[in-house]
């Protein structure tokens, strides 16, 4: 048993539970915070310890510690950690249950980090739903009519969308007899074409599983819940919930897909085919759904939606050109890294700015500049980021995740794609629009905290580095998406 | 090694930094910074034109260090006879516009940081050889022009600024496309611009047809020149900027669109090109006609400008898709003296409407008894905008007429080129008009205290008006480089 190959998921449980104990004698609840913050670094330096070693699997070929798990572990840990940094401003409107909030985003990264690294059907959902479960509890927080209706909503859904998760499980199992991606790959290859079109199981059950996870990653057509969790949960969460849970679910499919259902070619070229159409409808609904939105959290809801869309771009390239599956995948990796960083930085300029208005609306975020240059321009350029132009991230990783595509035929979801960018233009430039164009509401400056500042500056520097110097990111994307083990 | 190149297309977002950060509140200081910082990157420019080895040919000054592995992209900058006067304009114009704004008081710090960021992006568009870089310059230019036109325009500011953002995404939403199979195509895969023209793409197997890359890459260049009929976003852009926006837009930055074409689009696909020219020539002289009747029909000073415009870059069009040596000349000599006589001519419009205070042709008259230095310099532009000889308007179009009429590769060239021509004529009527309908007839009493040019606005009057002056007597001086520049694209084109 490998258990020293566990160690960052195990210290990041012991720093969860060390929260909710230190909660009863902590007066200062901030001290909560650093002691999270803490947590977040420990593992994050036993997971940088661990790159560069060979992929191995641990519990009885349920876990994989290979690279590609280890950068999403880094990446998940670097969310939670922009997240934490982000809340504390936010803290104020919480007045009990600090220590459970922050204990609670460390448990939803903890399950994220399993995401990322099962390789089996029942651990899968296992990781998931502890993800879910500590985020439908976050999402609820504030209490008040509205997020309740949020958590209330995303928790029916999300229950909903785990059913028809487990019944295409049961249904690969029931065709395959195993739960193990590497054994249901097996199983798969020894069946001849003819018996798996004979029996329609496995083909519902790969449908299911794209509807159920679908639902995670907020795909166009299971996207329904997105604009109404998002602007009813506290700030922190919705950026938590749009870059962490949908990079997890995004890990989830590239792992299942390419390691069980990566052959046969016909199979793989099938939904490979379904992702393309979904990445097309997903990225034109999301846009265009956007345009009209005044509630910016609202806007950012529906823009990941679209943002869901050009991921979904990378995996249809896994699907159809199996030749090309590293440079897909490596292409989603990077894509996820930089849409990370934009969002987050969006988000935590809207959580201080929206922390003095009280409001959302984009209306009020009029003449910002005057009264908070730092964070204007940090979400002036988070919202370049997310349009994909240059010289921030979105723009390289735009260009990596659709250089895939070209090459291989998919030319025609490329030119959708890009064309979507011109819609998304539009609604993203408008709140840049109000922020420097607009009168100001009173003179009195935004405040803002030590921490968030930091957070702001983290995120705004690695949108900025990912989008000059992306080289250094690509290539530990390029060797995560090749090593994989199952 | 002095790196000239990196120094000029990087000082002034430096410029932009330091004002960003440290110029708050003092306006006269933030000035004199963007002068200083417009002002060294021109004399470096003036230093690589006098340094250009005019023997040799070829790129030279160049920079190449590798900067995204895993997409083969490199941090390549240099310049050749084609690039070299452009980037000369750029500096010059960049410089010029600083002193044109001299008089702005709104948000003083944030108008020249994105000025000089401005000045960056189009530097680095035509400095670049890798088209990744190319295409990162290309669209930071966005950015800066959006804020320019919607924060210091005037009229429908806002409306021209989105409507400019959604033109020129959408053209180069068209072209990132178009280079991502370009990039496929190439074998092994290559971004740069030199190495691909130079290999040529015949014996390749391509991801789709050579010509829908072609058509990919053109979309983005032809909303950037402007190609009627997607110039609807050139005349709003154009009045509602900022005078120093105008003067950017329409002396630099519409050039790129024109560099792109000859640069990319010809050189690369030099088959393509040749197929499909009696189309594009056919543009060119709907561009030309169409854009000089329009122009007659204007009442507004900028937007009648504006249009001329379009006119005018229909002449690089059909220079550049006749595609002959002494067209192609023509075409890249049309780009450099349009930038400075339009330059000009935007420089004084805006001098007009900010001194007079009225921009309505039919109501302005007789100002050339109250403003004499005014009148005097924008007849000279408006003449070189019409082509008079001495002009470097009358060099430029010239060559193009001539070029394009011996031109061999496209047949019935010689009808499209006297069709073309017929915009000269026009464009003599719609400038002298306008002079007419501005400076002369009646004084009117309400203009009586209007004041003339300054001492700082004549110095950038006489700069401009000397390099006309110095291009269309001598234009050898430009045209020397831009033949070594244009040689190695004929040899491409096999004429």
């Amino acid at each position: 048993m490998n258990l020293e190959l566990f160690i960052p998921e195990m210290s990041l449980a012991a720093f969860a539970i060390a929260v909710i104990l230190l909660d009863f004698f902590v007066q200062r609840k901030g001290v909560l915070a650093v002691i999270s913050l803490l947590g977040l670094v420990v593992s994050a330096g036993f997971t940088i310890a661990m790159w560069g070693g060979s992929p191995q699997a641990i519990f009885n070929d349920m876990l994989a510690v290979d690279s590609f798990a280890l950068f999403f572990k880094l990446l998940f840990l670097g969310i939670a950690a922009l997240v934490i940094l982000a809340s504390v401003d936010y803290a104020h409107k919480l007045a009990h249950f600090q220590g459970e909030y922050y204990a609670l985003v460390l448990l939803s990264t903890l399950g994220m980090m399993l995401m990322a690294a099962t390789t089996e059907l029942i651990s899968i959902y296992v990781a998931l739903e502890l993800t879910s479960i500590s985020l439908y509890v976050l999402v609820g927080f504030l209490k008040d009519p509205k997020s309740t209706e949020a958590s209330l909503k995303y928790l029916l859904l999300g229950a909903i969308a785990s059913a028809v998760l487990l019944y295409g499980m049961a249904l690969v199992f029931g065709f395959s007899g195993k739960t193990q991606l590497g054994q249901i790959h097996g199983a798969i290859a020894a069946t001849s074409s003819t018996d798996i079109m004979a029996n329609p199981g496995l083909i519902l059950g790969i449908v299911l599983l794209i509807a159920g996870f679908g639902f995670k990653v907020a795909a166009v057509p299971f996207h329904m819940w997105v604009p109404d969790v998002y602007e009813g949960a506290p700030t922190p969460i919705t950026a938590y919930l749009s870059v962490g849970s949908k990079a997890a679910g995004f890990a989830i499919i590239l792992r299942v897909f390419s390691s069980a259902f990566g052959l046969p070619e016909w199979l793989s070229l099938n939904w490979g085919l379904i992702f393309a159409v979904l990445a097309a409808i997903g990225m034109t609904v999301g846009n265009v759904a956007a345009l009209p939105q005044t509630n910016i959290k609202r806007m950012l809801g529906y823009s990941s939606i679209a943002q869901a869309g050009y991921l979904m771009v990378g995996l249809a390239t896994v699907g159809i050109a199996p030749a090309a599956a590293v440079l897909g995948r490596s292409g989603v990796l990077f894509f996820l890294a930089g849409y990370a960083v934009a969002n987050l930085g969006a988000f935590i300029a809207i959580i201080a700015i929206s922390n003095k208005l009280d409001s959302d609306l984009i209306q009020d975020f009029s003449g910002m500049i005057k009264r908070a240059p730092v964070l204007a321009l940090a979400l002036s350029l988070s919202l370049i980021s997310l349009i994909g132009m240059p010289p921030a991230a979105g723009f390289m990783a735009k260009f990596y995740i659709f250089s895939g595509a070209v090459q291989y035929g998919l030319l025609w979801l490329v030119i959708i794609a890009v064309l979507n960018s011109v819609i998304s233009a539009y609604y993203y430039l408008r709140v840049v629009k109000v922020m420097w164009f607009g009168e100001p509401a009173s003179e009195t400056k935004v405040p803002s905290s030590g921490a968030l500042r930091l957070a702001l500056f983290l995120a705004c520097l690695a949108v900025l580095l990912l989008g000059i110097i992306p080289g250094y990111i690509m290539n530990l994307a390029e060797a995560a998406a090749r090593m994989f083990i199952f | 090694m002095f790196n000239y190149l990196s120094t000029i297309v990087f000082l002034p977002v430096v410029g932009a930094i330091i004002i960003a950060l440290f110029s708050g509140g003092r306006p006269r200081l933030t000035k004199y910074l963007a002068a200083i910082f417009t002002f060294l990157p021109l004399l470096a420019a003036i230093g690589v034109f006098y340094r250009f080895d005019r023997a040799a040919g070829g790129f030279q000054f160049q920079e190449k260090i590798p900067w995204i592995a895993p997409l083969n992209a490199f941090y390549h900058l240099g310049v050749d006879g084609l690039s070299l006067p452009l980037v000369l304009l750029t500096a010059f114009l960049g410089f010029m516009v600083v002193l044109i704004s001299w008089k702005i008081d709104l948000r003083v710090r944030e108008y020249f940081a994105w000025l000089l960021l401005l000045e960056t992006s189009i530097l680095g568009v035509f400095a670049s050889l890798d088209l990744l870089l190319f295409f990162v310059f290309w669209e930071i230019e966005i950015i800066p022009m959006y804020f320019l036109i919607s924060v210091w325009g005037s009229g429908r500011k806002e409306y021209s600024a989105i409507k400019y953002v959604v033109y020129t995404l959408s053209g180069s939403a068209l072209m990132l496309a178009g280079i991502l199979s370009l990039y496929f195509t190439t074998e092994p895969h290559s971004l740069s611009m030199v190495d691909i023209a130079q290999q040529g793409l015949v014996p390749l197997v391509t991801v789709i047809p050579q010509a829908a890359i072609f058509f990919l890459l053109l979309a983005g260049f032809a909303v950037k020149l402007p190609v009627v009929p997607l110039h609807t976003w050139l005349p709003d852009a154009h009045t509602d900027a900022p005078t120093a926006g105008s003067v950017m837009l329409a002396g630099a930055l519409i050039k790129m669109g024109g560099y792109g074409m000859i640069r990319i689009v010809v050189s690369i696909f030099p088959q393509v090109a040749r197929d499909y020219a009696p189309l594009l020539v056919t543009l060119a002289v709907i561009s030309v006609l169409y854009g000089a009747a329009i122009t007659l029909r204007q009442t507004d000073l900028k937007r009648l400008i504006a249009y001329s415009s379009v006119s005018h870059m229909g002449f690089v069009l059909l220079g550049i898709f006749a595609l002959g040596q002494v067209s192609l000349t023509g075409a890249a000599l049309q780009m450099v003296s349009h930038g400075l006589i339009t330059g000009l001519l935007f420089a004084m419009a805006g001098l007009v409407i900010h001194n007079v205070g009225e921009r309505d042709l039919n109501k302005l008259g007789g100002l050339a008894r109250q403003i004499p230095i005014i009148a005097v310099v924008f007849s000279v532009a408006g003449l070189g905008g019409l082509g008079l000889p001495t002009t470097s308007g009358f060099a430029a179009e010239f060559l193009v007429f001539v070029g394009s009429f011996s031109s061999t590769i496209v047949s019935g060239i010689q009808v499209y080129t006297i069709l073309t021509v017929l915009g000269v004529v026009v464009a003599a009527g719609y400038i002298l008009w306008m002079l007419q309908r501005v400076f002369y007839g009646p004084v009117l009493e309400q203009y009586h205290a209007v004041k003339d040019a300054d001492v700082l606005e004549r110095v950038y009057m006489f700069a401009f008006v000397a390099l006309i002056m110095l291009v269309g007597i001598y234009p050898a001086i430009v045209t020397d480089i831009i033949k070594l520049g244009i040689s190695p694209i004929i040899s491409f084109l096999g004429g």
